[in-house]
């Protein structure tokens, strides 16, 4: 079909994937959060899979996309977190350049026209000052920082939210909040998301990823009854 | 003109378990005009001597820019020095690709180090003639690193190399103490003072803008030379402190026929 048996196929689009993971920068360090699902196309298939991974003590990750292509940035970022740890002088690696080096990665794949498939967010504080850092790669290369950051369907519905809530002088603890409510928003109105999920926080004192944990939810919204919408009345 | 049968060859050992050829590379250092590096909690400085082969010629070049952050201060052959001091610029510039910070200064000094050892390993090389003073500022702060021919490194607070670094060496110990809390403009004033040691005990010599050069770095200050007329006001503030100063420098003569070396140096030195 495509080509004789000597042609390679590359990943042209993604079968195992993550939805959403939003961040936040606050004042003394950074806060993403993510649900714990995997789909296999539409099919909620592994309920209970880490999206977010802690690089070091002063770093986070997570990812929405591609899980195979996470699991290979993954094993790059620990074998790449190991030499540092083997230079043994105790010099801390910047959330920055984990995150230049995870946009060299992924632009190098680009070129290849075989793109690692994701959306990665990268929160950390900066060790020297504790300040908070948060930035975006995805799978063309293309990074920035921001103070917000949501990938996938969450451009739409968090992103609004986390840029109404954040102040600069916002705590770590309030950030917190804000993002497990814009994950509980996500669950509410994006059909591949769930109710279960982690948050990490990244401070001065370390990077702390929770156990997965179920949202509090509410159905009983009166627009969220049958019959309580225009559209319900609609003909069409 | 041989010290013995076993100095002709990098890789062979001598039977008291030294390669004479690695140290006789740390000599060519100790034939170079003096340099000094002195760190305050902000700042590095290093300030040279520069030395020129004829009264018609310009002066040997001491220091070297590697990168906003860092540059370096040499002692021995200064053509070594500038494939050193390439090979610098180049990691400093593939560490800034990937990861769009620059380059610890403890890294890229075990770089160089690392680059040196091999060339006590090979039957096909020869050492590298020079010592570096690596001058530098990143996220832990401003950092003074020396690196040898033998592939040794170490950290300092301050230190001298080149010829008559004794003196100088002998004047920052006594000290060293004093410039953690400094502010830059005295802290070069320290490192000329230190580094006119190794020029007053050759009697027809003194330091003028001609002969030389100073380099800053450190918190807010990307990596500076001041040479030539930009120089002559620190000598001339220098000059101007003499009479205050003419006490303290009695004393440290005195000290320098006592001296004994700091207890870090290289092995390879004795």
């Amino acid at each position: 079909m495509f080509g004789g048996q000597d042609s390679k196929q590359h990943t042209v689009q993604p079968y195992v994937t993550g939805t959403s993971v939003i961040g936040l920068k606050c004042a003394d360090g950074v806060v993403l959060g993510a649900d714990t699902l995997v789909s296999y196309g539409s099919l909620a298939k592994n309920r209970k899979t880490s999206r977010l991974m802690t690089v070091s003590n002063h770093c986070s990750l997570g990812f929405s996309g591609e899980y195979s292509d996470f699991q290979e940035i993954k094993s790059t970022l620990e074998e790449l977190m190991i030499s540092e740890y083997c230079m043994a002088d105790n010099i801390p690696m910047q959330p920055r350049a984990i995150h230049q080096y995870l946009a060299r990665v992924m632009y190098e794949a680009r070129n290849k026209q075989d793109p690692l498939y994701n959306q990665l967010v990268i929160g950390g504080v900066l060790p020297a000052t504790g300040e908070g850092y948060l930035g975006l790669v995805d799978l063309l290369g293309t990074n920035y920082e921001s103070e917000m950051i949501a990938t996938g369907y969450g451009t739409y519905i968090a992103l609004p939210l986390l840029r109404k809530a954040y102040r600069p002088d916002i705590t770590v603890a309030e950030g917190r909040k804000v993002i497990e409510d814009c994950l509980r928003v996500l669950y509410y109105r994006d059909a591949r998301s769930i109710d279960t999920v982690q948050i990490s926080t990244v401070t001065k004192e370390g990077a702390e990823t929770t156990e997965p944990f179920k949202l509090e939810t509410s159905w009983d919204f009166k627009k969220f009854k049958a019959g309580s919408r225009l559209i319900d009345e609609s003909t069409w | 003109m041989f010290r013995n049968q076993y100095d002709t060859d990098i890789t062979t050992w001598s039977p008291q378990g030294r390669l004479h050829q690695v140290e006789y590379a740390m000599e060519a250092v100790k034939q170079g005009s003096a340099v000094v590096g002195v760190r305050s909690d902000t700042h590095v400085v290093l300030a040279t001597l520069k030395r020129s082969t004829s009264e018609l010629a310009s002066t040997q070049k001491k220091l070297f820019s590697i990168d906003d952050h860092l540059g370096i201060a040499i002692a021995g052959l200064t053509a070594d020095a500038r494939v050193l001091g390439r090979h610098m610029r180049t990691e400093c510039m593939n560490y800034k690709y990937i990861y769009e910070t620059a380059m610890p200064v403890g890294r890229l000094a075990l770089n160089v180090a690392d680059k040196c050892q091999v060339s006590t390993q090979r039957a096909s090389k020869r050492p590298f003639g020079v010592g570096l003073l690596i001058a530098g500022y990143d996220e832990l702060g401003p950092h003074l690193y020396q690196s040898c021919p033998s592939g040794n490194y170490y950290e300092f607070y301050s230190m001298a190399i080149g010829a008559r670094s004794q003196s100088a060496k002998t004047y920052l110990e006594r000290h060293f103490e004093e410039f953690a809390s400094l502010e830059l403009q005295d802290l070069i004033l320290q490192a000329i003072r230190a580094l006119r040691e190794t020029v007053s005990s050759s009697k027809d010599a003194e330091l003028t803008s001609k002969n030389c050069a100073i380099a800053y770095v450190g918190k807010g200050d990307t990596f500076t030379i001041v040479e030539d007329e930009e120089i002559q006001p620190y000598l001339d503030t220098l000059e101007n402190s003499d009479g205050k100063q003419e006490e303290e420098e009695e004393e440290t003569e005195d000290a320098a026929e006592q001296t004994e070396d700091k207890p870090t140096d290289a092995p390879m030195e004795d």
